[in-house]
């Protein structure tokens, strides 16, 4: 705190004569201990480049065996026929179908309902004790398992609304799981965009939410889609909350409305992978179906990386 | 304090008893001052003094941050803006604002200054390019990027953005411009243009600028205020400030004792 009385007085005093050097230690140069510290860093480089190896050496196995068991297997025909029975003549092509449904369930669902409570935790709540309890309450559903939810959907969706195992009840259970995420990651984006920019919207007679439409949101809306990208493909490789409320193993009929039954990817290569001790070809038809399902995850995955590196920072 | 004599209709703002508090922290201790029309109002004073403060209350921007309280009465043109009845959106519509960083928006240069009349209604896409061309004419920065108007305004030099950001503000035909410290984020070639900005816009509009250069202050603006610890210590003339102040503190600051 400044004092007055001194101002007066000159009594500032900001010279740095009189100060002594200190001369307690001294660096000195040792090289054996530089050596070992040498030493100890290429130790270290190759522990953690081992580690890396590690994983990806797991991860080509895996695409390895899925490769040569699913050879042959993976066509046009495999894409764009039904499920049968007789493993030469089964396709995926409701499972593709159920998991395109899905998706449309689940993404206006927590796009919109995601976005908006990001918004209103970041913009509009007073921060204080209650915001802060939401906030962790909602990240620590983040970490639900997916099993709850599905337990979840199963009471809510299907027996109280009666929606049964159809389409819809799925999207909406999915949409509860991944809408912690998008959230979350939500909130993210919009922090991230800086304050000055809201403040000159407010400087000039604006109210909060043209601020979040014209100023908050464009800016924020590259981090928001890769979160949500990234949440969505979570979704569809979900297996958990599906096997839960009952989805069926063998649909003959195509789902034509969200409120038929329906058969999705994971579900599919759970059943086929459990049923190989009837039919050993079904591990080729799973693997199969596993190049797809990864195929669409890669897609996705290389879209939000895309979108994040394209709109990435100008400040 | 010195009372200055003035005729009513020229007073802008009229404060009177101000107190404010960050929490417990009291930021500005019973300010007392008169902002009058078509004038430059400088506000001085070393850094923690609470002369953003100050200005940023006089458009209750001080009011985005949640621990602010305040007391006391600010009239502008007569009526209190802490009263109900005045809504914060029509204040700053009256009251536009330059702050410290340029702040554009990350959009063209043509949607930076339209960004304020489009919020208020107007959509009309020949009155929106005549108000660019008038903003950035007045902004004195028309004749550097009359040919890149949709161009990003990030691509613009720092002192630019502020001219930008000038004139983004007197698109929305302001009463009163609030510059926080506008140009100490730019080098002197740019501050001197801005500074001659000033100048220029005191004949259409009424300027309160908070300002850490004394010499800023001294050359541009017609009355000063010294700030001093949440005090106002000094409010007169700027040349009576700079050749003949009557409290010690005054001089000891601009005379660069302290601060």
């Amino acid at each position: 705190m400044m004092d007055f009385n001194t101002i007066g007085q000159k009594t500032f005093n900001l010279s740095t004569k009189g100060v002594k050097k200190v001369n307690t230690y001294k660096i000195k140069i040792d090289h054996d201990r530089i050596n070992r510290r040498i030493k100890l860093n290429n130790i270290s480089k190759v522990v953690f480049s081992l580690s890396t190896v590690f994983a990806l050496i797991v991860l080509a196995i895996l695409l390895y065996r899925i490769g040569v068991q699913s050879y042959g297997w993976l066509n046009f025909k495999f894409l764009t026929k039904n499920l049968s029975i007789f493993p030469e003549k089964a396709g995926i092509y409701g499972a593709i179908i159920g998991t395109v449904g899905l998706m449309l369930i689940v993404i206006p669902v927590t796009l919109v309902l995601g976005v908006a409570t990001a918004i209103y935790l970041e913009e509009y709540a007073t921060r204080g004790k209650m915001q802060a309890f939401i906030k962790i309450n909602i990240s620590n559903l983040a970490s639900v398992p997916s099993v709850i939810f599905g337990l979840l959907g199963l009471t809510v969706f299907s027996r109280m609304l009666n929606l049964g195992s159809s389409i819809l009840a799925g999207g909406l259970t999915m949409s509860l799981l991944v809408l912690p995420i998008v959230v979350v990651s939500s909130q993210e984006a919009i922090k991230a965009v800086p304050n000055f920019l809201r403040e000159a919207s407010y400087a000039m007679g604006a109210n909060k939410w043209t601020t979040v439409r014209k100023v908050v949101l464009p800016v924020a809306i590259p981090g928001i889609l890769t979160g949500s990208i990234l949440a969505l493909s979570r979704a569809i490789g979900e297996t958990a909350p599906l096997v839960v409320l009952g989805i069926p193993t063998l649909i003959l009929r195509i789902p034509k409305t969200i409120m038929d039954d329906f058969t999705a990817l994971p579900i599919q290569i759970y059943y086929w992978t459990l049923d190989t001790v009837l039919t050993a070809e079904y591990a080729n038809l799973a693997a199969a179906t596993i190049v797809v399902l990864l195929l669409v995850l890669f897609i996705m995955n290389s879209f939000a990386i895309v979108i994040r590196n394209k709109f990435q920072k100008r400040f | 304090m010195t009372n200055i004599e003035t005729n009513n209709h020229n007073i802008v703002y009229d404060v009177e008893g101000l107190n404010l508090w960050y929490g417990d922290d009291q930021a500005l201790k019973n300010i007392n001052m008169q902002i009058e029309k078509n004038e430059v109002t400088a506000i001085i004073g070393p850094s923690g003094c609470g002369k953003s403060t100050f200005i940023k209350t006089l458009n209750r921007m001080i009011e985005n941050i949640p621990i602010v309280r305040t007391s006391g009465e600010i009239r502008y043109h007569g009526k209190n803006i802490f009263d109900k009845s005045m809504r914060v959106e029509e204040l700053r519509t009256m009251v536009g604002m330059v702050f410290q960083k340029p702040n554009p928006f990350p959009k063209s240069i043509f949607e930076n200054v339209v960004y304020g009349p489009r919020i208020h209604g107007i959509k009309d896409k020949k009155i929106l390019m005549e108000i660019t061309e008038s903003s950035l004419r007045s902004a004195a920065l028309w004749d550097e990027v009359k040919d890149r108007l949709h161009d990003n305004a990030y691509g613009l030099s720092g002192g630019q953005q502020q001219r930008l950001c000038i004139a983004r503000c007197l698109a929305v035909q302001p009463d009163v411009i609030l510059m926080d410290e506008p140009t100490s984020a730019l080098d002197p070639i740019a501050t001197s243009k801005i500074e001659e900005l000033i100048d220029r816009l005191k004949e259409d509009y009424t300027i309160s600028i908070v300002t850490h250069s004394m010499q800023q202050a001294a050359r541009i603006s017609d009355k000063t205020a010294f700030f001093l610890m949440g005090e106002l210590i000094e409010f007169d003339n700027t040349k009576v400030i700079f050749s003949n102040p009557r409290d010690q503190r005054t001089e000891d600051y601009i005379t660069g004792r302290f601060g």
